[in-house]
């Protein structure tokens, strides 16, 4: 007989969980009765018997604090007993961690499984319980609910959710002797996502009489198994071989056409190649491109690794476990290259719909206030259980996602420049090698999310594809493989993300030149997978290796004492093959050549026609005062101190500049900075920059805004110009033309002027790309609607600061310091904050102008490097006017500005100045006695606007001398700390 | 002069052990990371030490609460080679006069094991439990130091400027009794304080509602000490949340002050 355990708050006892969920269920239902009661309990299902009494209470309870009920309810004091918990198969940390404890008092194993319970008392009926239980407290998708009343909770059973399959794994041989049409049929039933084109590469590869013969010979037929298809279908999807930035692209503007053989190679790779020739000797690049990760120089004994990530069709659909898997996921990558780095820090970008968002939701789409919390919350965990700072981040807003919320995940990791004498970039795998697997086990979880992100988010969208990360098993095993890589017990990782097995094995093998996986030895959650969904799994937490045969013992020995699971399955070849065996039969023998180059190049046509609506005349306020504050109350401007605070952005000690700064801690910092050697004074520095909006107007200055705005917040917290290099991830919408897409050749055009402009200010600026990411069908297709996110760059930049103890914040230091405006100011106000704020896009996107600006940037940090500034803030959303607020009420001092000695465009009003998003731009302070050394260094590009005073007040003079702005502090940062305080 | 030898435990889900170790080595003795395995397997004895690290992080997730799976470990894993478990362990630690630091995740194992207060030593009488505010939240905080403590890791300190970063903090006693022995004993060494550095119950000087504002507590020798905030997150000047505002950098990070007390008081007795 199982046992159903209850765990609540001793009563008397502050129950801060409840309150919690109290103050989200009034927020999502304003109407109800202010004053119901919410009670919040955990509830433990153990399947087993002969469990003591003192067992279960030290395992369960914490005696000062709760009590605990043992089949029988722990009260019945409540109106409605809302219990929510996971559906079979989906991840349950907490259920894991409690038979864990189990097993360490009984050496039983006990399976036990989690749910929480609200216990909700007030005038409530059934029907209220069950809408607030689906809008509110759980997921339906991964969740199972039951609503009880205290009568019905005396019936209560156990509820028991293990993975029961009665399924008998087996290998289907697929046709593909198919005419277009059921070629197509195929690919969209088995989710698939390859389009016709490549279904015929496949099915003219296995018509070849050749390969027949081949076949014959390892046992296998004339056609494809589900495992080969799989993995073809895999290994070719979107998500791994990014074949649109790969294709052939007939591009056409104004009449003129051109030719571009990959988006990628051209401009990306290509940037990077042209701007390390040019470095010759101080070229920083160490391993780009090649592995999951970028690698860049830092000391003579020490490189950096960086790569950002998006998860955001998972996000979708469950936003914490989609959000926590995107962040334990990203750590994987850095922790996945050459033979593996120490995870240093996690940067976080999310773009949201507005969380107030009031209209119907279509079919499928989660109200965007539970998207935000949940993807808060998954970052959250995964984060600061993987003690790993979060040390920058951003939140965009905009309703367009809706159509999908966008979650960037970044992780930086530091690796020593030689392990054990090996240089710890390169991978190195020879044939006899045993291939293991590490980690967690084997799962239906995620099967298919790298051909499902591939495809844009319909109604039948899979939700197998949805996952919760465990991060506490990733770190047991990131605890050891750092232990074995510096024993030198493996020669090569890489993680298991998108494509599973098939796809680490896959691209490992081309290494050593072929592979042979035994698909019955990975160590399966349960009982009844098939071959191929062994294959694709895309379970967590597990990591892929080369290990030299004579290490083997050594390596798993000491998997074993650190209680992570290992498991050989298979050995790295020379035999040219993919190869799967499963009951010693083989059931794929795929060439890798084939495998790996033989999805046919897509030809794609590219067309650009600017939308061009001429700005309208700037309009100008009546009350300048208000109209400041209602701009700092945008969501794209207000302070997301509510979110950064949840998340741990001081562990492993060495944090330099923060995300929150000045006097209270609560400025909004430009970029972080952190010592991860602590016995060094070097720092590292890292920054973001992201304007979807300028993509209204064009992708090509909207990508040369994200990257200056990276740049500028680098530099502005004293990061070294000439030690930087940067991630691109471009979000998209559909950019391939069809039936159902019928704009695909504008936002094709939009790709390919965003990559222009990537190449062209990455050269300029001479930052190298050293890796990046991209997601192309951001788009939702429900009944009647479609909605495709703007098309969206992050670009994240990572370098050093040679000494962090001359780092600078972006808050006033000191009453009396002169205040400069860095670059001048045009009339740039296309899709503006400002412009936005009366929904107004125009045309006059900003733009940037590179050659002043890395001058620019260089001549600040020689003035950081001479300790000559008090305070450097960067001008971005909402312009000079927001800048100058912040830094203010971040410093706690007032500041007194002049418009008159603003360098700007002839013919600007008072408002454009105060609001233009012209880029390039820094505000500085500088104490007066630094002010001749200081302005020595800018030669007139840096000009005297104003000065810092003690009065808590922000005064603006306006270009005719009056008094323009005048606003008390505290009003100003109430109204920019008021909208996302939840 | 004998070399102080600490030791930081380390592995299933704990996360500050670096800098934890960092901060020993930086106030004078030698430290080494040991993953918890190393000791249940027998190959790292505590006999070998002198100052047991037991530092912040997610044990087991905090799954079952905040350290309770450690709790659990630590009363019924044994190790391969005596046979004891790491609570017998520890206590034999603990009678041969050697010290124990606990931040955050740590000081929770600390009493959730029952070695803090520690009369009867393994009988837990005090908790962390989930701050008011029921969020995680990452801040700084004054901390008003008892001069009156027998704490040897806060001898001669009045203050500290330390952040807090956890969930479960809100510190609490199984009754009023438990509460008075804390107050005679002044065994609160820290209290969470305003910035007169005066002990607080105001949110957010006071971040997680503990009671009587506590923020770290030792055993009446003053040779175990656990504390929520987190000193060794505060080892180089510039961890500081507003160094870029001081006028001079100082010397070193205020946190260095608790590891160069152990080690001191260590000199003294061995």
């Amino acid at each position: 007989m199982p046992y159903r355990i209850e765990v609540g708050q001793k009563p008397g006892l502050f129950d801060a969980r409840g309150e919690r969920s109290k103050k989200q269920i009034l927020r999502a239902f304003p109407d109800l009765d202010k004053n119901i009661d919410v009670r919040c309990i955990d509830v433990y299902t153990v399947d087993g018997e002969d469990l003591d009494d003192t067992w279960i209470g030290d395992a369960f309870c914490d005696p000062v604090i709760q009590d605990i009920a043992v089949n029988t309810p722990l009260t019945r004091k409540f109106t409605w007993y809302i219990e929510v918990g996971y559906k079979p198969g989906v991840t349950d940390n907490v259920g894991r961690s409690a038979s864990y404890a189990l097993h360490l008092i009984t050496s039983r194993h006990y399976p036990v499984y989690s749910a929480r319970a609200f216990l909700l008392s007030g005038d409530l009926t059934r029907s209220q319980a069950e809408k607030i239980a689906g809008d509110c407290l759980a997921n339906s998708l991964i969740q199972y609910v039951r609503i009880l009343d205290p009568q019905e909770i005396l019936e209560v059973k156990p509820h028991i959710s293990v993975v029961s399959l009665n399924h008998v794994p087996a290998v289907h041989e697929v046709s593909l002797d198919l005419d277009d049409q059921g070629l197509v049929k195929l690919s969209r039933e088995k989710t698939l996502a390859l389009n016709l084109e490549e279904m015929k590469a496949m099915a003219s590869f296995i018509a070849d009489p050749e390969v027949r013969r081949i076949r014959t010979q390892v046992g296998l037929g004339e056609k494809l198994t589900d495992v080969e298809l799989e993995c073809l279908a895999q290994t070719w999807s979107e998500h791994c071989k990014h074949k649109i930035f790969n294709a052939e692209i007939d591009y056409r503007e104004n009449g003129k056409s051109e030719r571009i053989s990959s988006l990628f190679k051209t401009y990306i790779q290509g940037a990077t190649r042209d701007i390390r020739a040019r470095a010759g000797e101080k070229d920083i690049c160490v391993s780009v491109f090649t592995d999951n990760a970028g690698v860049i120089r830092f000391t003579d004994d020490h490189h950096l690794v960086f790569k950002v990530e998006t998860h955001n069709s998972p996000s979708a659909l469950d936003p914490y476990g989609g959000a926590l898997t995107g962040i334990v996921g990203v750590n994987r990558d850095p922790f996945g290259t050459g033979i593996g780095a120490k995870l240093i820090f996690n940067t976080d970008v999310f773009c949201f719909a507005d969380p107030a968002y009031a209209q119907e939701l279509p079919p499928k789409i989660l109200h965007p206030v539970r998207i935000f919390e949940g993807v808060r919350e998954g970052v959250e965990h995964g984060g600061n259980k993987s003690g790993i700072p979060t040390v920058n981040g951003c939140i965009v807003f905009d309703d367009r996602y809706l159509g999908k919320p966008l979650v960037y995940c970044g992780t930086a990791g530091i690796m020593p420049v030689e392990v054990a004498g090996v240089p710890s970039h390169k991978k190195d795998i020879r044939p006899g090698d045993l291939i293991v697997m590490s980690g967690g086990r084997i799962g239906k979880d995620g099967i298919h999310g790298a051909t499902f992100s591939s495809e844009e988010l319909h109604q039948e969208s899979p939700t197998s594809a949805v996952q919760i990360g465990d991060p506490i098993t990733q770190k047991k095993l990131t605890d050891f493989l750092l232990r074995a890589r510096d024993l030198g017990l493996y020669r090569a990782i890489t993680d298991n993300g998108a494509g599973g097995l098939s796809s680490s094995v896959g691209e490992m093998s081309q290494l050593s030149g072929g592979c042979l996986i035994e698909l019955d030895k990975p160590l399966l959650k349960y009982p009844g997978l098939d071959p191929w969904e062994i294959l694709l799994s895309e379970a967590q937490e597990r990591m892929t290796l080369a290990v030299a045969p004579e290490n083997i013992d050594a390596f798993l020995d000491l998997s074993v004492q650190m209680d992570v699971e290992s498991t050989v399955i298979g050995a790295f070849t020379a035999s040219g093959y993919f190869q799967c065996t499963y009951d010693r039969k083989t059931v794929a023998y795929l060439p890798l050549d084939f495998l790996h180059g033989g999805v046919p190049r897509m030809r794609l046509s590219a067309k650009w026609e600017p939308n061009i609506e001429p700005d309208p005349r700037t309009p100008v306020p009546e009350d300048q005062n208000a109209k400041l504050e209602e701009i700092l109350s945008r969501l794209n401007i207000c302070s997301k101190e509510y979110v950064v605070r949840q998340y741990d952005h001081e562990v492993q000690g060495g944090s330099v500049v923060k995300p929150l700064v000045g006097q209270c801690a609560d400025g909004p910092s430009d970029a972080a900075v952190v010592r991860p050697v602590l016995e060094l004074s070097k720092g590292v520095v890292v920054s973001n920059g992201i304007v979807p909006r300028y993509s209204d107007i064009d992708t090509y200055h909207m990508t040369a805004c994200a990257l200056d705005e990276a740049l500028r917040n680098y530099v502005c917290v004293g990061g070294d110009p000439d030690h930087w290099a940067c991630l691109d991830n471009f979000c998209w919408c559909d950019p391939v033309r069809s039936e159902r897409n019928p704009d695909g050749e504008h936002k094709l055009a939009q790709l390919v002027r965003a990559n222009k402009a990537l190449y062209d200010y990455a050269v300029a600026f001479s930052c190298p790309l050293i890796s990046g990411k991209d997601s192309m069908k951001n788009d939702y297709i429900g009944p009647g609607i479609k909605i495709s996110i703007p098309p969206t760059i992050l670009v994240s930049v990572i370098g050093a600061i040679p000494e962090v103890e001359k780092a600078v914040t972006m808050d006033l230091k000191c009453a009396g310091d002169l205040v400069y405006l860095l670059g001048a100011t045009r009339k740039e106000l296309g899709a503006s904050e400002y412009f936005a704020s009366y929904g107004i896009i125009g045309s006059s996107v900003p733009k940037v102008e590179a050659e002043s600006a890395r001058a620019r940037y260089r001549n600040l940090h020689q003035a950081i490097c001479g300790s000559l500034i008090s305070s450097a803030h960067d001008l971005s959303d909402g312009g000079l006017v927001v800048a100058l607020a912040e830094t203010a009420f971040a410093g706690g001092l007032g500041l007194e500005i002049d418009l008159n000695e603003v360098a700007r465009e002839p013919g600007m009003n008072d408002t454009e100045i105060l609001y233009s998003e012209s880029q390039s731009r820094i505000l500085v302070s500088v104490s007066p006695e630094r002010a001749h050394d200081f302005e020595s260094i800018f030669a007139g590009d840096a000009r005297r606007i104003g000065r810092v005073i003690p009065e808590q007040r922000l005064i603006i003079r306006s270009q005719n001398n009056g008094k323009l702005i005048d606003r008390d502090l505290a009003s100003l940062k109430r109204s920019w700390q008021a909208p996302l305080d939840f | 002069m004998a070399q102080i030898k600490a030791l930081v435990i380390t592995g299933f889900g704990t996360n500050c052990e670096m800098e934890m170790s960092h901060a020993c080595r930086r106030a004078g003795a030698l430290s080494d990371v040991v993953h918890i395995s190393d000791v249940l397997n027998g190959s790292t004895r505590l006999t070998d030490y002198h100052f047991l690290n037991l530092a912040g992080g997610f044990l087991d997730g905090d799954d079952l609460g905040s350290a309770q799976v450690e709790s659990v470990r630590l009363k019924y894993a044994r190790i391969q080679t005596s046979g004891r478990t790491l609570f017998e362990e520890i206590r034999d630690f603990i009678d041969r006069g050697m010290i124990i630091l606990g931040v955050c995740n740590g000081f929770q194992a600390l009493v959730k094991t029952g070695l803090l207060p520690g009369n009867p030593m393994g009988k837990r009488r005090v908790s962390l439990s989930f701050n008011d505010s029921a969020k995680f939240e990452d801040r700084w905080v004054r901390l008003a130091v008892d001069p009156q403590s027998p704490c040897i890791f806060t001898r001669g300190l009045d203050r500290l400027f330390l952040p807090v970063r956890h969930g479960e903090g809100k510190f609490v006693c199984d009754n009023n009794g438990t509460l008075e022995e804390i107050k005679d004993g002044h065994l609160a060494a820290l209290k969470y304080a305003d910035e007169s550095y005066t002990p607080t119950m105001e949110y957010p000087a006071n971040p997680n509602g503990a009671v009587d504002a506590i923020a770290g507590i030792c055993d009446a020798t003053g040779r175990i000490f656990g504390l929520m905030p987190h000193p060794e997150a505060f080892n180089h000047p510039a961890n500081h949340p507003a160094w870029t505002r001081l006028k001079e950098l100082p010397e070193k990070g205020e946190g260095m002050a608790i590891f160069e007390n152990a080690v001191d008081f260590l000199k003294g007795i061995i």
